[in-house]
């Protein structure tokens, strides 16, 4: 039955692309900034998974992301790509893309031709697995998290995904 | 030990939901352990008592309610059969094993003292954990651990010493959901009674697994829950020596569970409607009969024969891939049908995702046992579980799956 076996490999391809296995088998910025201006951490109660990051923000601007924690490949690569993708950014920048990428993995109508998300389009494919979609939420969350404290604001809490400012 | 005394095709028949497709794939569900899927006797008890027999029980004086009652306490004797309980009124229906624990946890509990100790293990299902942590945080009672071994099994020696006058309830898995380990329960009955303590068994994966005979294990009180056992959800079992329930104050007040009744004050009905206040379960407690009959008529040895020759296989074929870590005790003499493993640095839900996607249902995660992750030092594994409808190709299929999760992973298979 092959069109049996091309669906799933198919389907399997879409969550499981090669960048989000590099960035899982080779996390960029791993780790924690000893000077950084804010840090949180978040984790999902259903499946264990963690993610720390420390970010260093300079004129309102993010100038160096690490992070930490364990989990899956998902929650993993996507923090990994999440590092990559902020630094440089400015604060206002930084929430758009977050609102972005939490678009693309939790709303069906999200367009992706519409936003460049640049290897975080990767991430698309958790969509279609509604039982992954926190793993690949995770990290974005606890950017929100320590980007609403940095705009002096209050942080919004999440009941399904507990996280919290450790320093700032 | 084969699997020769079993006609698995003939009881895969019996359940409808094996012939189903996941994602395109025959379904393969080794998450037996979580919960086990029902025979159509299971599911058509249910559908005949809601379409003949559906009334109140223990309160109508007509032909339904007569006839509700009768199914409803011909099972608690079927349930007190199939455990070798003394006597029916020895057997409480709750919700789950979960219930039953609580039960225990507020009426024996009730009794405790500051610095009375309470005995569990390390290895115990959160169902077994924090209903005592809530009893030590009323009474001031302390808990207590029993260590594993480097296989996952009691450390007896250390047990043994835990054991001292202090010591009022010693309460154990009486077979571990994560590592399949078999309590030593004979050992444990003979350290509680030098002190005098009341011993409970987590029965939760036992009971569906081996034949388990509370009269012969010497213990105090067990627990397990109808649907790990073929049967619905929604239906636990308490079972008690009739002297120490008989002993205990209620759990629940209501309806059902009185005699007398005046504005200040009650008096208790007699075992085992004393612990089932309000409506039960009617329908699911009848349906479970069902079950029972499944189980009985397949016999228990032939149940735990078969799980036997599955773990063996599992554990063989798993062992030839490279990277593959499995939990437990190392052979299946002294595991149920459970088997834990993590592949290399694969996290478990990514196996998870990835076996779904052939149709091979295990679960991931902490296995509701944070606390053995910590002991085994990781945050999460793979399950597999098996039962009785489950067959060795079924096995081969987890491993090709498993195979196909390290090749995405860029491991060598
Ligand atoms: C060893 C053990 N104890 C307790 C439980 C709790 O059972 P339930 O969720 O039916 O109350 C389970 C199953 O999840 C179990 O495996």
């Amino acid at each position: 039955m092959p069109n049996r076996e091309a669906r799933n490999a198919v389907d399997l391809d879409d969550l499981y692309r090669d960048v989000i296995l590099d960035h899982y088998r080779q996390p960029r910025n791993r780790g924690a900034l000893e000077s950084a201006s804010i840090a949180a951490e978040g984790f999902n109660p259903s499946c264990g998974d963690e993610i720390q990051l420390s970010i260093l923000l300079e004129d309102e601007t993010v100038s160096a992301l690490r992070f930490g924690g364990s989990g899956c490949s998902i929650s993993q690569s996507s923090a990994s790509m999440l590092t990559e993708a902020l630094a440089g950014r400015s604060l206002a920048d930084a929430r758009e893309l977050s609102g972005h990428v939490q678009d693309m993995l939790t709303d069906d109508g999200f367009d992706l031709d519409q936003v460049d998300l640049g290897d975080l389009e990767a991430l698309s494919g958790v969509a279609r697995f509604p039982v992954r979609i926190k793993c690949g939420l995770l990290a974005w969350k606890v950017l929100d998290q320590a980007l609403a404290r940095a705009a002096g604001e209050e942080p919004r809490e999440y009941d399904d995904i507990p996280t919290r400012i450790t320093s700032n | 030990m084969t699997t020769a005394a079993l006609d698995i095709a003939a009881i895969r028949a019996d359940f409808p939901i094996l012939s189903r497709e996941v994602r395109g794939r025959p379904l393969v569900y080794l998450d037996n352990a979580a919960t086990t899927q029902k025979p159509r006797q299971v599911i058509e008890a249910l559908t005949h008592y809601y379409s003949n027999t559906n009334a109140n029980i223990h309160r109508g004086l007509h032909t339904l309610a007569e006839e509700a009652t009768a199914a409803y306490e011909a099972t608690r004797s079927k349930t007190a059969e199939f455990i070798g309980a003394a006597h029916p009124q020895e057997i409480v229906f709750t919700r789950n094993t979960t219930e039953s624990l609580n039960l225990l946890a507020y009426t024996l509990g009730a009794r405790l003292r500051p610095d009375d100790e309470i005995i569990l293990s390390a290895l115990e299902h959160h169902s077994n954990l924090v209903p005592w942590q809530l009893l030590a945080q009323r009474s001031g009672a302390k808990l207590r651990f029993i260590e594993l071994t480097e296989d996952g099994e009691f450390d007896l020696d250390q047990a043994r010493s835990l054991f001292n006058p202090r010591t009022r309830i010693v309460s154990v898995a009486h077979m571990s959901n994560v590592l399949g380990a078999i309590a030593p329960v004979a050992d444990l009955v003979e350290f509680a009674r030098a002190v005098d303590a009341t011993v409970i068994l987590d029965a939760a994966q036992s009971a569906p697994h081996m034949p388990v005979d509370v009269g012969a294990l010497g213990v105090d009180f067990a627990a397990f829950s109808a649907h790990k056992m073929l049967g619905p959800t929604g239906v636990g079992v308490l079972w008690g020596k009739r002297e120490l329930l008989a002993d205990l104050d209620p759990f629940l007040g209501g309806g059902e569970m009185i005699s007398v009744v005046n504005r200040e004050e009650s008096t208790w009905a007699a075992l085992p409607h004393k612990f089932e206040a309000g409506t039960p379960n009617i329908a699911d407690v009848i349906a479970f009969s069902a079950a029972l009959d499944y189980l009985s008529a397949v016999g228990m040895q032939t149940v735990r024969d078969h799980d036997y020759a599955l773990t063996a296989y599992a554990m063989e074929r798993l062992s030839t891939i490279e990277g593959m870590e499995i939990y437990g005790p190392p052979g299946p003499e002294r595991r149920g049908a459970v088997v834990a493993f993590n592949y290399a640095d694969i996290h478990a839900h990514d196996i998870a995702t990835i076996l779904d996607s052939g149709g091979v249902a295990v679960r991931a995660g902490h296995h509701c046992a944070q606390p053995l992750m910590r002991v085994l030092q990781v945050p999460a594994t793979a399950r597999a579980s098996f039962y009785l409808y489950n067959r060795e190709s079924e096995i081969d299929a987890l491993v090709d799956g498993l195979r196909e999760a390290g090749s995405r992973f860029g491991l060598s298979v």
